[in-house]
C-alpha cells in the first residue's frame, strides 16, 4: 500500500517528466528543428546575397548556381551607373526616409507632450482624430492624395513622399509618444517649474533626455517604413531621377540585358536595400520587438 | 483661472500641427474620395457630377468581382497557414533557451525587410529558368523538368506567392504568440505537469485557450493585411494570367493611375475602406479587451 503509494504520487512524476524534456531526445529533437528553421529562413536571403556577387555570364546560367564559382562585384557595377545611377536613388531613399524620421518626430513629440501633460479641451476626442489613419488604409487615400498632390505640385517630390510615410506612421507615434510622456514622474517637471522654467524649456531640458527610448522607436519605424515602402512611391513617382529604390529595382526587373532580366544586378539591388534594415534590427533589437508588441495592442 | 487658460492655449499649440497634418492628409482625402467617387473624374478635364454610376459600375464590373474574389481566396488561404505556422514556431521557441532566441531572432529578420525587396527576391527564387526553387526540385527528382510559377497557372501562382509571404511575416505572429504564451503564470503550467498532463494536453487545454485573444488579433492583422495586397502581386504575378491574380488593390491602382479614372478609383477604394474599417473594429475591441 505505501509502495504504490509512492509509486503513484503525482508530483514526483510530473516533476522527472518535465526534466527529463531538456536532456533528453526530445531536446535534440527540438534543437535539430531549430536549427533547419533557422537554415530556412536565412536561406533565401543567403542565396540572394551570394548571386549578387556571381560573374555576369554566370548570373544568366541556365540552370541557375547555388553560390559563384568566382567572386565578381560585376553586378555592383553596373548597378553603381545603372539609367541615374545608385547613388541618385539611394539618395532618394534615404532622403524621403530622414524627412520622413523629421517631420514624424518634429509633430508627435510636441503632441505627445500636450496630450500627456496640458488640460486640452476634448483631448481623447482629439487623441482618436489624431489616431484617424488607423481606421482607413492609406492604400485607399492614394487616388485622393494623388489628386491633391497633383494640384500642389507634390508630385514626383520626395517631400510629397516623406508626407504620405508620415500619415502612414502618425498613429503609432503618437500613441508611443503620448505613453512615454506620461511615464515621466511628473516631480521632474514640478522642479524645473518651480525653478522659473517654460513649457518649452521643460520639454527640452527635462523630457527630451527621459523620452529617448520613444524618439529612437518612433524614428526606426519610420525609416523602415519609408525605406520600403512601395506603393505610394510608385503611385507618386513617375520620374526615373526621383525614383527610390523599391521602385528603380521594380524597373529593373523588366530590363533586358541579354535576353532577359540583369539577375545579377537586381541581385545587387535587394542586398544593398536589405543592409540598413538588417543593420538596424541587429542594432536595435529591442526597440522593434517592444515597438511591434506596442504597435499590435494599440 | 488664467493659469490654467494659458496652459490649455499652450497644450492646443504644442497638438495643433499634429492636428493639422492629419486634418489635410488624413481627413480630407477621406472627405474628398467620397466626393470623388461621384464624380466623373480625370486631371485633365473638370470634374463631372454622377451620383452613384460609379457604384453602379462597379457592380457590374467582372475585373472588379474577379479582384475582389481572388482577395477573398487569397486571405482565406493564407490566414490559416500563417496561424497554424507561427504558432507552432512559437511554441517551439518559447523558452528562453540561446538557441531559441536565435531562432526567435532568425524567423523576424524577414519582417524587417521590405516588401516589394522581398517580392523581387522570390520573383528570382521562382522564375522559370533562372530560379533556386526549380533547380532544387529538379535535382531532388520531385518534378522532371521547371515549373511555371507565374503566368500560367492563379492557382499556382498564389501559392507561390503564398510561400513568400508566409516567410516574409510569419515572426510577427511568432512574436505575438510567444509574447502571449510567457505572460501565462508558470504555476498553472506546474499544476497540470503535477496532474500529469502530457505536453499537448497542457498546449490544448491551457496554452490555446489563454493565447486565444493573440491568435483572434494575429488572424484580424493577417485578413487586414491579406485584404491590401499590392506589392507581391504586382511584383510577382503582374496579376497574370488574365488578370486573375489582380487582387483588389491592384485593381483600384490600375484604374486610378495608369488609367486615371480616379472617380472611378475612388469609388472602389471607398468600398475596400468599408471592408477594411468593419475589420479595424473588431480589431480594435479586440485589442482593448486584450490589453485590459
Amino acid at each position: 500500500m505505501s509502495a504504490e503509494d509512492t509509486l503513484v504520487r503525482p508530483a514526483p512524476r510530473g516533476k522527472d517528466a518535465a526534466q527529463a524534456m531538456p536532456g533528453g531526445r526530445a531536446a535534440y529533437l527540438v534543437g535539430a528543428l531549430c536549427m533547419v528553421i533557422i537554415a530556412i529562413m536565412i536561406a533565401p536571403l543567403l542565396v540572394s546575397v551570394a548571386a549578387s556577387f556571381k560573374t555576369t555570364a554566370e548570373a544568366a546560367a541556365i540552370p541557375p548556381t547555388w553560390f559563384p564559382h568566382v567572386l565578381s562585384l560585376d553586378s555592383y557595377e553596373r548597378l553603381w551607373s545603372y539609367q541615374d545611377g545608385l547613388p541618385t536613388y539611394l539618395f532618394n531613399s534615404a532622403g524621403t526616409a530622414v524627412l520622413t524620421i523629421l517631420i514624424c518626430l518634429g509633430l508627435t513629440i510636441p503632441a505627445g507632450y500636450a496630450l500627456a501633460r496640458f488640460p486640452i479641451p476634448g483631448k481623447e476626442l482629439l487623441f482618436v482624430f489624431l489616431l484617424l489613419a488607423l481606421i482607413i488604409p492609406y492604400q485607399a487615400l492614394l487616388t485622393p492624395l494623388f489628386f491633391m498632390f497633383a494640384e500642389l505640385r507634390l508630385t514626383n517630390t520626395l517631400a510629397g513622399l516623406a508626407i504620405i510615410h508620415t500619415a502612414i506612421q502618425i498613429p503609432f507615434s503618437i500613441y508611443i509618444m503620448r505613453n512615454s510622456f506620461e511615464a515621466v514622474p511628473r516631480e521632474l517637471e514640478e522642479a524645473a517649474v518651480i525653478d522659473g522654467c517654460s513649457s518649452w524649456q521643460v520639454l527640452l531640458r527635462i523630457y527630451l533626455p527621459a523620452i529617448r527610448p520613444a524618439i529612437v522607436t518612433v524614428a526606426l519605424f519610420a525609416f523602415i517604413t519609408s525605406w520600403n515602402e512601395f506603393l505610394a512611391a510608385l503611385v507618386i513617382m513617375n520620374k526615373g531621377s526621383i525614383f527610390t529604390l523599391p521602385l528603380v529595382l521594380a524597373a529593373a526587373r523588366q530590363e533586358t540585358s541579354i535576353g532577359g532580366t540583369d539577375w545579377g544586378m537586381l541581385q545587387s539591388g535587394i542586398t544593398i536595400a536589405i543592409i540598413p534594415c538588417v543593420l538596424f534590427y541587429v542594432l536595435l533589437q529591442k526597440y522593434y520587438v517592444s515597438g511591434f508588441l506596442s504597435g499590435a495592442v494599440k | 483661472m488664467y493659469a490654467s487658460r494659458r496652459a490649455r492655449l499652450t497644450g492646443l499649440l504644442y497638438l495643433a500641427p499634429a492636428l493639422l497634418f492629419v486634418l489635410v492628409f488624413t481627413a480630407w482625402p477621406m472627405v474628398q474620395m467620397a466626393w470623388m467617387s461621384l464624380h466623373s473624374w480625370s486631371i485633365i478635364e473638370p470634374p463631372k457630377w454622377v451620383g452613384l454610376a460609379n457604384y453602379l459600375r462597379a457592380w457590374n464590373d467582372r475585373q472588379f468581382w474577379t479582384s475582389l474574389g481572388f482577395t477573398l481566396e487569397y486571405t482565406a488561404w493564407i490566414t490559416p497557414v500563417l496561424i497554424v505556422t507561427g504558432y507552432l514556431l512559437a511554441l517551439l521557441v518559447v523558452p528562453n533557451t540561446p538557441l531559441r532566441k536565435l531562432t526567435r531572432a532568425v524567423v523576424f529578420v524577414p519582417v524587417v525587410i521590405g516588401l516589394g525587396v522581398s517580392s523581387l527576391l522570390w520573383y528570382w527564387l521562382f522564375s522559370y529558368d533562372f530560379g533556386l526553387v526549380n533547380r532544387a526540385l529538379v535535382d531532388l527528382g520531385v518534378v522532371a523538368k521547371p515549373v511555371v510559377w507565374f503566368g500560367e497557372d492563379a492557382n499556382r501562382a498564389m501559392w507561390a506567392v503564398i510561400t513568400s509571404i508566409v516567410w516574409k511575416v510569419v515572426g510577427f505572429g511568432m512574436l505575438l504568440f510567444v509574447a502571449a504564451m510567457q505572460s501565462i503564470p508558470q504555476e498553472v503550467n506546474e499544476a497540470a505537469m503535477v496532474d500529469g498532463a502530457s505536453y499537448w494536453q497542457r498546449v490544448r487545454r491551457i496554452t490555446l485557450p489563454l493565447t486565444a485573444r493573440t491568435v483572434l488579433l494575429v488572424t484580424l492583422f493577417s485578413i487586414i493585411g491579406s485584404l491590401l495586397a499590392f506589392d507581391q502581386f504586382y511584383l510577382m504575378t503582374a496579376g497574370q494570367p488574365f488578370n486573375k491574380t489582380a487582387t483588389s488593390v491592384f485593381w483600384i491602382y490600375l484604374n486610378s493611375f495608369p488609367y486615371l479614372k480616379l472617380g472611378y478609383g475612388a469609388a472602389l477604394s471607398l468600398v475596400l475602406a468599408v471592408i477594411i474599417l468593419l475589420m479595424t473594429v473588431a480589431q480594435m475591441a479586440l485589442a482593448r479587451k486584450t490589453h485590459a
